[in-house]
Order: structure tokens, then sequence, then C-alpha cells
């Protein structure tokens, strides 16, 4: 069973897919529940994984080979490590927190709508368990169908615009990837990952090179700066779970991606690439907060800060050391939990209210307290708190690259002041102050979205507070990357 | 003394033969039959039993025929399979577009056929007269389809320019089969390559690269590659849908057909570096002439006919790579190209009224919300004529690259992959709106609400088959990929 259970896992929503295609359009209650059970089948199936995860074992685990296409020698690999693990229950459960925030705020087409989230639920996890080239950029091409149509259909006012862009430009990202794919698979004449990794002879240069096409598909997904521009686009355009899922997932993916193919596959380039990569990270990282700190729309703030948190993971990766590794994966997580919580706060509000303007809003903690702590804890969570889960994330990743690089970690440093300045102000201008009439009519939670807020803010604290539970599945992983990396560079010394 | 009778083995051609037989007996039953739609079923009947010979004689060892002017062995079967799938597709996308339109009319059953006859004797042929003899029948009977919707001005002008250029075509390429013959002293495509192989130097003669030049030229014309091209916007638009369908695939693929077995046998691998690069230049100038014309336009039809220049040098990536690995991967891209080009006319030839209306890509906005299930099909043929995962063009595109990369291309197939992202423009431009837009002016409302769009039986079953080939075959390609194989290596 055990070989089956990722198969299971990523083709559940697919077949979800088809039964809500299959319900007819009018039963739109029907199709709500069926997407729901779906998602939480989908969850349900991927806590075994957790439970029956082996902590201290090098290599993958559930590990499923079926051949695919024999005549080329490529086949239908998943598997799982520490890399991934955490990120395939993220996905199992913002999927579902997505599905559940979509409750009411979706009206239209409604058929389409639940069919593509659970469409893009199987390409994410497919993303996150392929150990196979081919299989791989299949998953994460096909996550970009799913996604850029329900921006394009449920979002705001430039919608189009935002969609296109992001099609554009992520498939122009992975364009070369693909190329450099085929180098490989033709020279080596296989598309297997761990196969490849083991095997794998290239020259340094050719390297370099390849390297470069990996990483510019994944940062233009991360998205690291100069490349982030269609990000803030989509994430304010996207609905409500579309956010949630973009930013809690999606943009994992690029980051994922660095770890489980870029540096594995060419370890002989990090090096090379390691000071651009990095002050990249740097720079999105205090470019992200400064736009941040200027932006009137709520949604638009919370975008451009996940360009910053996103540099300070790909910092992580790229500061030389396992710590740090093991920092931007459980980072990775953190990011996911806060910022769709953080959207889905804002999307409480522009549900009733349809602005996201700070200056539509003002003291309304006296009208939704609830809402108030919550959206507290969401921002606690972001700024990296100490006892919540983002200060586990970034404190690892800044030891990580203190040892290594001061001069990144001391901007790093500033990043999170920075961070802490637009977040708490945000709170501010939502929560204190002067009540503004306007939002006399707002009403405080209900049910439905306490349900969600509460099952984020459970894992806030129990990161915070346990964080080596999780480091103990990550860490052999890391540690297995980090040798790589430690053996390529004496080689490239050498 | 014994009388040296030539052996003329029938079967090896039987596919070919059946489909000619087919077109004669529509010829024939057009006199009598008058609802003419009955004779797509004919020729769909001919075309299934020609499908069925085609499988059978598939891994059989190559069989030489007409005194090794033509042959029977994996690449023709594979690629007359193309030719049959690409023409039954037509003929269900015609039953239905040829009576909307008001031209229903016996002829164009029989001249298709005859067309496919040409197409699948270009596959066949191993000698350059019958390759000749099979562009001509191919042509002759496309000039005329162009030209069909007689009452048309475009159709008309449609017709005369591809007769026009197609001639000067014919006439290059006859001019170059006339000159390696001067050279080589043979036509038949293999002698040639001996000649070649024994006399190396053979290649710096003036007569025989003239030649092999004009020849390249014929073929150029034939497969729409800049800068011969220039006749297709123009054809492509004017000629009916359902011809234009056609013919863009297969016209194309017949194309390829001859002109991968005249290089691959006559100029082998031996003598690649001597046209490798020739054809990798075509392949650029081809992917990003057809990609930046693409961009430009505004009707849909147009757009396709543009990007499918674009396609042909994609193909011609798959060409340059001169190995076995990279026909194959032409082969498959091939048979995609041919469920998903034939797909998207098939729906342009749904959306079309009288007199080429609805062609223009804003008369696709809100499609989504009218036919959920055509715009359904519609997005996977785009999304698969741009060659993304999980649909069939994908594969194709990969593997024509991926062949190109093992033969040390690697600089055309970043071209090849940076055009691929280009193309996604234009093709999302189509899924944008479908899905995003609504219908906005009165009348297109009004449009939205009035006539149910022509979705008759042939062209749902044209519909269903595209989509669930392009869908399923792209995420199991392994069954195509298998016969491909097994047909070609035997």
């Amino acid at each position: 069973m055990q070989a089956y259970l990722l198969s299971v896992l990523i083709f559940i929503p697919a077949l979800g897919a088809i039964l809500v295609m299959l319900t007819p359009r009018h039963r739109q209650d029907l199709i709500k529940w069926l997407a729901l059970v779906i998602t939480l089948l989908a969850l349900a199936v991927s806590w075994p994984l957790y439970f029956n995860f082996a902590d201290n074992v090098v290599g993958y685990q559930f590990e499923h080979v079926l051949p695919w296409i024999p005549a080329l020698n490529i086949n239908y690999h998943v598997g799982l490590d520490g890399l991934s693990l955490f990120l395939v229950l993220l996905t199992t459960f913002l999927s579902a927190v997505a599905i559940l925030s979509s409750w009411t705020a979706i009206a239209e087409r409604v058929k389409e709508y639940y069919a593509l989230m659970l469409l893009l639920e199987t390409a994410m996890l497919g993303v996150f368990v392929s150990l196979d080239l081919f299989l791989f950029y299949i998953f994460w091409e096909a996550s970009l169908i799913p996604m850029a149509l329900l921006v394009g259909i449920w979002g705001g006012q430039r919608r189009i615009y935002a969609s296109v862009k992001f099609i554009i430009y992520t498939m122009s990202g992975s364009a070369l990837m693909l190329a450099a794919a085929l180098v490989l698979y033709f020279r080596e004449g296989t598309s297997d990952l761990p196969a490849l990794v083991a095997g794998l002879n290239l020259p340094e240069s050719w390297q370099v090179w390849l390297f470069f096409t990996f990483a510019l598909a994944f940062a233009v997904k991360v998205p690291l700066f100069p490349f982030h521009t269609w990000l803030p686009a989509a994430h304010v355009e996207a609905p409500t779970a579309g956010s949630i899922i973009l930013a809690g997932v999606l943009l994992k993916m690029g980051a994922y991606g660095f770890m489980r193919f870029a540096i594995p596959l060419f370890p002989a380039a990090v090096p090379f690439w390691t000071p651009w990569l990095a002050t990249l990270a740097v720079i999105s990282i205090l470019y992200g907060a400064m736009v941040a700190l200027a932006q009137e729309d709520a949604k638009s703030l919370v975008a451009y800060s996940s360009v910053a948190h996103m540099g300070f993971i790909v910092l992580g990766i790229f500061s030389g050391g396992q710590q740090g590794l093991s920092g931007a994966v459980l980072q990775m997580v953190n990011h996911g939990l806060s910022t769709g919580m953080l959207f889905f706060m804002i999307g409480v509000l522009y549900e009733q209210r349809h602005t996201r303007l700070f200056k539509d809003y003002g003291g309304i903690w006296v009208k939704v307290p609830v809402f108030g702590v919550f959206f507290l804890l969401a921002v606690f969570s972001s700024v990296g708190l100490p006892g919540l889960n983002g200060f586990v994330g970034e404190f690892v990743i800044l030891l990580g690259t203190f040892k290594v690089n001061w001069v990144a970690a001391a901007f790093g440093t500033f990043g999170i002041v920075l961070a802490a300045w637009y977040l708490l102000t945000a709170a501010r201008k939502l929560l204190y102050g002067p009540f503004n009439p306007a939002n006399d009519g707002l009403r405080d939670m209900n049910g439905r979205e306490m349900l969600i807020a509460v099952s984020l803010v459970v894992f806030f604290f129990v990161i915070g507070l346990f964080p080596h539970i999780f480091f103990g599945k990550i860490n052999p992983a890391t540690a297995r990357l980090d040798t790589l990396l430690k053996a390529a560079s004496t080689l490239a010394g050498w | 003394m014994p009388i040296d009778f030539p052996t003329i083995d029938v079967t090896a051609l039987l596919p070919e033969i059946i489909v000619i037989i087919t077109a004669l007996l529509v010829m024939l039953f057009d006199l009598f039959i008058s609802p003419k739609r009955g004779l797509g079923h004919l020729s769909l009947l001919g075309l299934t039993v020609a499908a069925i010979a085609c499988l059978m004689l598939l891994g059989a060892s190559p069989a030489p025929a007409f005194q090794n002017m033509a042959v029977s062995d994996g690449y023709s079967l594979i690629l007359n399979l193309i030719f049959i799938v690409t023409a039954a597709l037509s003929v269900l996308v015609a039953m239905s577009y040829l009576t909307g339109q008001g031209m229903q009319r016996g002829e164009y059953y029989t001249l298709l056929l005859f067309a496919v006859s040409g197409m699948m004797l270009m596959g066949a042929a191993t000698d350059l007269i019958i390759v000749f003899l099979g562009l001509e029948i191919m042509s002759i009977a496309l000039y005329i389809l162009a030209a069909f919707n007689r009452r048309q001005m475009a159709s008309g002008e449609a017709g005369l320019k591809y007769f026009v250029l197609g001639a000067y075509a014919s006439a290059f390429f006859l001019y170059g089969v006339a000159l390696i013959y001067g050279a080589t002293g043979s036509t038949n495509l293999h002698l040639i390559g001996r000649w070649f192989t024994q006399n190396p130097a053979g290649l710096s003669d003036p007569m025989a690269l003239v030649g092999l030049g004009l020849l390249l030229v014929g073929f150029a014309f034939k497969i729409a590659a800049v800068p011969f091209q220039w006749w297709t916007p123009d054809v492509y638009h004017g000629a009916p849908t359902s011809v234009t369908a056609f013919m863009s695939v297969g016209a194309k693929a017949a194309g390829f057909a001859a002109l991968i077995r005249l290089l691959m046998s006559s100029f082998g691998q031996a003598f690649a570096p001597d046209w490798q690069l020739a054809v990798a230049g075509l392949a650029v100038v081809t992917m990003t002439g057809g990609n930046m014309a693409a961009l430009a336009q505004k009707d849909v039809k147009r757009m396709l006919a543009y990007s499918s220049i674009a396609h042909a040098g994609y193909i011609l990536v798959g060409v340059a790579s001169a190995t076995m690995t990279g026909v194959y991967g032409v082969l498959f891209y091939l048979m995609a190209y041919a469920f998903m080009n034939l797909g998207a006319f098939a729906v342009i030839a749904v959306l079309e009224r009288r007199h080429a209306i609805g062609s223009v890509i804003t008369d696709y906005a809100g499609l989504a919300a009218r036919r959920p299930l055509v715009a359904l099909v519609m997005a996977f043929f785009m999304f698969s004529l741009t060659g993304l995962p999980p649909f069939i063009g994908f594969w194709g595109k990969l593997y024509v690259f991926g062949a190109a990369v093992a033969a040390g291309l690697s600089w055309l197939v970043v071209v090849g992959v940076l055009n691929s992202a280009v193309s996604a423009f234009y093709y999302v431009a189509v899924v944008v709106q479908m899905y995003m837009h609504s219908p906005r002016s009165p009348e297109e409302a009004a449009e939205a609400e009035a006539p149910p769009l022509n979705l008759s039986w042939p062209v749902t079953v044209t519909l269903a088959v595209a989509g669930t080939a392009t869908l399923l075959l792209g995420l199991w390609p392994a069954p195509l990929w298998r016969l491909i194989l097994f047909g070609v290596f035997g």
C-alpha cells in the first residue's frame, strides 16, 4: 500500500475534478461539498505520509516507479524525502483551506472553478513528488494553466492582464529549462532524477550553463528580483483562494526546484552562481520590503512582502550550509501558512466591503474583535515573533548565512526590521485609529471562517514551539544535499 | 530466351491503391447519391479500410515495388496513417461545413481522396520521378480544392495564387531533379546515394549542389518554409476552412515525408554536414518568421496559417538533426499536429458562418460560457500547439528538439524553445477570449443567443476524436511511440 500512497494522493484531486465536471451545473452546493470532501480526502491520505515517514533515512521514501513511455526509457517515478514531505502536507492542507475559503466568495461558474482548483492540486502535488525530469516538467507546466485561468476568470479588474503576464513570464522562464532537460536526457539516456544525480559527470562549464537555465525557471517562479513583476499583478487580481494557493504553494515550487533539481544535478555550478543568487535574494528582501511599505492596497502589500520573504528562503538555500537549507525548507512551509492566512483574512474583509484599500478601513477592531485577534496572529507569524513559526525559519536561515557571509546576513536582518515595520503599520491602519463609519455593517468572522483561521493558527504554534519535530525529518535530506555540494566544491577546487 | 517481366508488387502499395479505388468509387457514386454527404461516409469507409491495410502491413520487412521506384516500409506506413487520420478528420469537418456553406458537392471528396493518394505516394516514393508524380497529384487536387468556394472572391484568389506559386515550386523541383540526374545519372534515391558515397567529391560538383538546392526550394514551398511561405496566409485564409485544415496538415506532412526520405537516403548521415546547416538555417528563419507574423494576427484562421509556418520550422529542427531519432520525432510531431491542428480548424469551421465570418478573434469572446465543451477542446488544441504539457504537442516538440540536442545542435534548440514561448502569446490569446471575455456589443450578445452553432455529428466526432487524442496521448504517449518505433524498426 505504501508504494501506491503517493500516486493515489496525486490523482485523488484529478479524479475529483472529473467528478465535479460531471455534476450538473445547477447543483452548486453538491459541487462545493464534493470539492471539499475530495480535498479533505487528499488531506487524510497525505497524513499517513507523515506518520510513516522514517526519520534519519537517507534517500527517498514511498517511491513508486511505473513504466510510462518504455520506448523512450521515461518512467513515472515519484518519491518523497525531507525536502518535499512538508510541502506535500502544506499543499493538501492549503488546498482544503482554499476550497473552504471560496465557499461564498465564488458565485459564478462554480463548477469550472472547483474543477480547476482540484486540477491545480494534482499538478502541485505532482511537482513536489516527481523524480523524473519530464514528469516534473509536465506537472510544473500543468500547474500553470489552472492558475492562469483562476486569475483570468475569477479575478479582479485587471485580471486578464495579470493572467497573461503570469503565463508569459513563467512559460518563458521554463522554456530553457526544457532545453537543459533535453541535454541531460540525451546525454545520459535517462530522465530519472536519482539515476542522473548518481551518474552525472558533466564538465564544470556545462554545469554552469545548465544550472543557469534551470535557475532561470525557478527564479521566475520564486520570484526573485528582477523577475518578480508578474507576482504583484497576479496576486492582487487573483480571487482569495487563488492568492492563498499562489503564495502558499506555487511560489514554493521555485525554491523547491533549486533544491531538488538545480543543486543536486549541477553541484559544481553552485559556487559560481551563489554570489549572484545570494545578491538577488538580498535585493529581493530589501526591495520587496521597501515597496511593501509604500502600498495602499492590503493585498499588494502582502504580495510584495512575499517577494521579500521568498528572498529569505533563497538566501537560506544559497547560504552554503546545511543549516540554511533546513531553515529554507521550514520557512517555505511557514511562509505558506502565514501568507496564506494573511490573504485569507484580507479576503474576509474584501468579500464584505469590496475594497482592500487601507484608507477605507480603520479602527475596525471594535466591530470585529475576533477578526482583529486572528489578523494580529497572522501578522506576528509573518514578522517572525519568537514562539511562532516564522521566527524559527528566519532565525535558522540567518544563523546559517551568518557563518558564511555576515554582510548578507546583516542585510537580511535589516529586512526583518522592515517587515515588522510594514506589517505592523498595516495592522494599525486596518484595526486601530479612528473608526471609519463606512465599516458599520462589517460582521465578525463566522464559524466557517474561524474554522479556517484556527486550523492555520494551530500550526503557527506547533511549528513555533516544537520545531525539532520538523527538522528531524528535514535534516537528513538537507545533509545529503550539503554533502553533495561539499564534494563538488572540493572537486572544483582540485 | 526468358522474357524479363518487371515484378509489380501490388500488395506493397495496397493502402494507396485502396484510396485511389475509393476516390474512383466516390466519383462514380456521385452520379447516383443525391445527399452528397453520403459520399463522405463512403470516403470514410475507404479510408478506414486503407488504415487497416496499413496496420496489417506494419512490421513486415520493407517491400520495394515498381522496380524500386517506391517502397512499402515502416516509414511510409506510419506516414500513410498520418495522412489517413488527416483525411478522415477533414472529411468529417467537410461533411458539416460544406452543407453550412452551401457547397456540398461530390467532387470535393474525390479530389480530397486523390490528394491523399498523392501524399501517400510521396511518402512511399524512392525515386524522384515518383516523388514528383505524388507531388503533382496532391497539388493539382489541392489547387482546385482551395478555389472550391467559387462564389467567393477570396477562395478563387487562393486557388489561383496557390496554383501559380505551386507551379513555380514544381518547376524548381523538376529542374533540380534534372540537374541531379545530370550529375549522378539516376533519379533513384538509393542509386543517387550510392553514387555520392562512391564519389564523395560529387557534392562539390556545382551541378549536384545546385540540384540539391533546387530540390530543397521545391520542398520549402510545399512545407511553407520561410522565405518560400508568401503564399500561405492568403491561400489558407481564402480557401474553405475544411480545405485549409486538410492542406495545412496533409500537404506539409507529405512535403516532409519526401524531403526526409531524400535527405536521409540520398544524402544520408555521411553527408549530413553538407546540408545540416542549410536545414538548420531554414528552421531558424521559418520558426521565427512564422511566429512573428502570427503574433500580429487578429483573425484566428490567419493566425493558424502563420503559426503553421512556425510549426514547419519546429519540424525542420528534427530534420536538421539528420538522425533516425529525429525522424521518429518528426513522425510523432506530424501525427500530433494532425490531431491538434485539424481540431483547431474544426472549431473554426463550427464558428464560421456564411461568407467566412466568424474567424476574427473577438468572435471567440465568451465561447466558454456558450459552448463549454467546444471551448474546452479548443483550449486543449491551443495549449497543445503551444507545446504545453500534458498535451500531445508537448511530446512532439520534446523529441524533435531532443534529437537536435543529441545531434549537437543545442543552439538551434534554444531558438526553438524561445520561439515556443513566444507562440504562447497568440495561442493563449484565443483561450483568453474564450474564457475571460464575454461577448461585448449587443450584436455579439444577440449572436450568442441566436443561432446554435453548427454542431452536427460529424464535426462533433472530429472534435471528440481530436480532443481526446490531444489530451490522452499527451498523458500517455506510449502507444503512439510504440507504433512509430515498431513501424520504423520493425
